[in-house]
């Protein structure tokens, strides 16, 4: 998809304009949060987990070049292939590749953000073969042609009235006076007609959650089901995954799925997790005869060993965005590409390039409960510093706000200065707002005051209170 | 760029990042092998360390907290009659179809002569299943369920109605020791083609977050626990 990062300020305005976006995304707090929270609650070893699968991913990182050999020398001997591609192009050619050679019509997909990342789908589709996405959020959004607004519930941003439009304008061959009133009904409607589709399908392609190097296995967790009637119905099965994946042992996986399920849904543990390796044996009854493993780069080897390291650790669980104050407000779209909310923030400039995502960065409050719930221990709020402050090494900052950061940095580095002014600045702005309490606009502040009120000072500064009450609170 | 070369240069750029070269080579390498070899455990929660009837009983109220149903048979020939019970109960058709596991193939079917039994993978509109789990753990009620000649997959995702028979003796506390089990059936760093966790029925809240059972795989998932 073609990225809408630079727009984020005017994607953002619009998104909180957006009524049926504002209740979808209410539900998040009770939802994931909530459960998240419980979940944590009811394992007392949550924490210790969550520094173990941090050494695990570390360990791996430090290693990468010998585990991903040893993986991929595990795929070939339990009969799979593997693909390496350096970029999304790359990628996208070897899939149709093997498409092509097995004169694939359909394809179903299992959900995949780096499927999102490298967009199969549009490259299948203009290659004349039909990719069906399965996972029931991921065919709401392609049923919209609309990307996911977040990683793990993907049309999260949509409402049941919105779903229901939608089937009645696209599943035509039904009944038009049908009851869909209920989620369980578009379900069950989603069901029969993806079950087709399962059944027919040439080929099946999924993402993976982790790669396992002791035993050239691939990973993938969903609750539905879809990943598996994806892989297990086609003659072949395709597996798209970038290197980070990789893991050592079947151990290390465990490590790593106890604190994944926990962290994204609450879950204890996903309904389905599967591990696939090779093609189907001999004598199984069933199982696809390819099995092809796509290993993608795209970025990630730029990544290791520099300021943007530690996101190389990333699961992709979504519990950043879940408990991100900016991301409830606006959703996933505004960040205009593939991943949103904090991880995004991070990982999008080094994917796609600081000038087109040099906003995202900037989409944080920085409270810090992004890094706070993160399983993986990601210093997110650090790293968007780090994006910031290359953006304005590079000069992508207006003048305006340069200006105002250097004068800024001026009185700040002068404390006698910086009292002198704010000692001076306080007292009259506490007269002038004396009688609402609060300013509708102010010079200098119209960022803030164009969408809220800002609260009157009342007469002192922080430092002056501070001295009074020697740092009594 | 594709094949050995696109290969050699991903390869080429990790280590270039990392900053490494042919000299540290030989440690890393030894940590890397040993690692694979000796697959140390991590850290296990100590409710997957549980053992006996404690574990049973953890295993049960997982399974139960994902909203799956488990009956308990005192031995093989009980099951013809749970499963007749069960698909009554639910107003399914007494039939269904499984794999030839010794496990289910052995079962005196005989005992509950109205019930029809396919064998072979699963179809697209099958009703019922019946597959026999390897090993579990009790930590999160999570059946493992290995493919095999015996043990189609299909059976465990096509049907609406999914049920999983385990002996007790192969319910073990921890991921760890369930993947120990499996080890010792296919050998160290070998895998059969697909391992299924299973955790409760098939499930989505992709419509207004609301959880709804079915979404593609069974609706219903009920465990047969063997003595």
């Amino acid at each position: 998809m073609k990225p809408t990062s630079h727009d984020f300020k005017s994607n953002a305005a619009h998104a909180l304009e957006d009524e049926p976006l504002r209740r979808a995304l209410s539900g998040i707090k009770h939802g994931f949060v909530a459960n998240r929270a419980r979940a944590r609650e009811n394992l007392p070893e949550f924490e210790q987990l969550r520094d173990e699968a941090k050494a695990i991913k570390e360990h791996t990182l430090a290693h990468l070049d010998l585990y991903l050999e040893a993986y991929e020398e595990k795929v070939v001997s339990s009969g799979g292939h593997v693909h390496w591609a350096a970029t999304a192009d790359d990628a996208q050619a070897a899939i149709l590749d093997i498409c092509r050679k097995a004169g694939a019509r359909t394809v179903t997909k299992g959900k995949s953000m780096v499927g999102e990342e490298i967009a199969i789908n549009d490259h299948l589709e203009q290659n004349g073969i039909t990719p069906v996405e399965t996972d029931l959020g991921e065919y709401l959004i392609q049923l919209r042609k609309e990307p996911p607004s977040h990683i793990i519930a993907p049309a999260i941003h949509l409402t049941r009235e919105q779903v229901e439009e939608d089937f009645r304008r696209t599943h035509t061959g039904l009944p038009k006076d049908r009851v869909l009133d209920e989620p369980d009904q578009l379900v069950a409607e989603a069901r029969s007609i993806l079950r087709e589709k399962f059944l027919s399908a040439d080929v099946g392609i999924t993402g993976a959650n982790l790669l396992i190097a002791e035993t050239g296995t691939s990973v993938i967790v969903t609750n539905e089901g879809n990943g598996d009637l994806t892989q297990c119905l086609p003659r072949i099965h395709i597996v798209i995954a970038s290197i980070e994946k990789t893991v050592p042992t079947l151990e290390d996986a465990m490590t790593i799925l106890r604190v994944l399920a926990r962290s994204a849904t609450g879950q204890e543990f996903s309904t389905y997790t599967t591990f696939s390796t090779g093609p189907k044996r001999p004598d199984d009854p069933d199982g696809p005869e390819e099995y092809h493993v796509v290993l993608l780069d795209n970025g990630r080897t730029e990544m290791l060993g520099g300021e943007f390291h530690d996101m190389l650790r990333c699961i992709r669980c979504g519990a950043c965005m879940n408990h991100c104050p900016v991301y409830g407000a606006v959703g996933g779209h505004a960040y205009g590409w593939v991943y949103p909310g904090p991880m995004g923030a991070v990982l999008t400039p080094s994917l796609i390039g600081i000038d087109e995502a040099g906003h995202l960065p900037n989409a944080s409050t920085f409270c810090g409960r992004c890094e706070a719930v993160c399983p993986m221990r990601i210093p997110l709020p650090k790293m968007m510093r780090h994006w910031r402050e290359r953006e304005y090494e590079k000069g992508n900052t207006p003048p305006r706000y340069k200006l105002g950061l250097k004068l800024w940095a001026y009185a700040a580095r002068r404390p006698k200065l910086y009292r002198a002014l704010t000692g001076l600045a306080m007292p009259v702005l506490a007269r002038l707002g004396k009688r609402k309490g609060r300013f509708s606009s102010l010079p200098l502040a119209g960022g803030w005051t164009r969408h809220r009120d800002l609260p009157s000072p009342q007469g002192k500064t922080f430092q002056q209170l501070w001295r009074e009450r020697k740092g009594r609170p | 760029m594709s094949g050995s070369s696109a290969r050699d240069a991903v390869i080429g750029r990790v280590r270039s990042s990392l900053g490494v070269n042919g000299t540290d080579d030989a440690a890393r390498r030894e940590a890397v092998a040993s690692r694979l070899r000796d697959h140390p455990e991590n850290l296990v929660p100590e409710r997957g360390r549980t053992s006996g009837d404690s574990r049973i009983e953890l295993f049960t109220r997982m399974l139960e907290g994902q909203s799956a149903t488990i009956s308990f048979a005192g031995k093989p020939a009980e099951i013809p009659g749970i499963v007749a019970d069960f698909l009554r109960d639910n107003n399914l058709p007494a039939e269904f179809r499984s794999g030839s596991d010794p496990l289910i193939r052995d079962v005196p079917w005989d005992e509950a002569p109205a019930l029809t039994r396919h064998t072979g993978r699963g179809q697209g509109n099958d009703a019922v299943s019946l597959s026999r789990a390897s090993a579990a753990a009790a930590e999160t009620g999570t059946l493992f369920l290995a493919s095999g000649a015996e043990n189609p997959t299909t059976l465990n995702f096509l049907p609406d109605t999914h049920i999983v028979v385990i002996r007790e003796k192969d319910i073990m506390g921890s991921y760890e020791d369930a993947w120990n089990a499996l080890r010792g059936t296919y050998g160290e760093g070998n895998m059969p083609r697909t391992v299924n966790l299973v955790s409760g029925p098939s499930r989505t809240a992709d419509i207004d977050q609301i959880i709804v059972m079915g979404a593609h795989g069974p609706r219903r998932l009920h465990v047969i626990l063997l003595k």
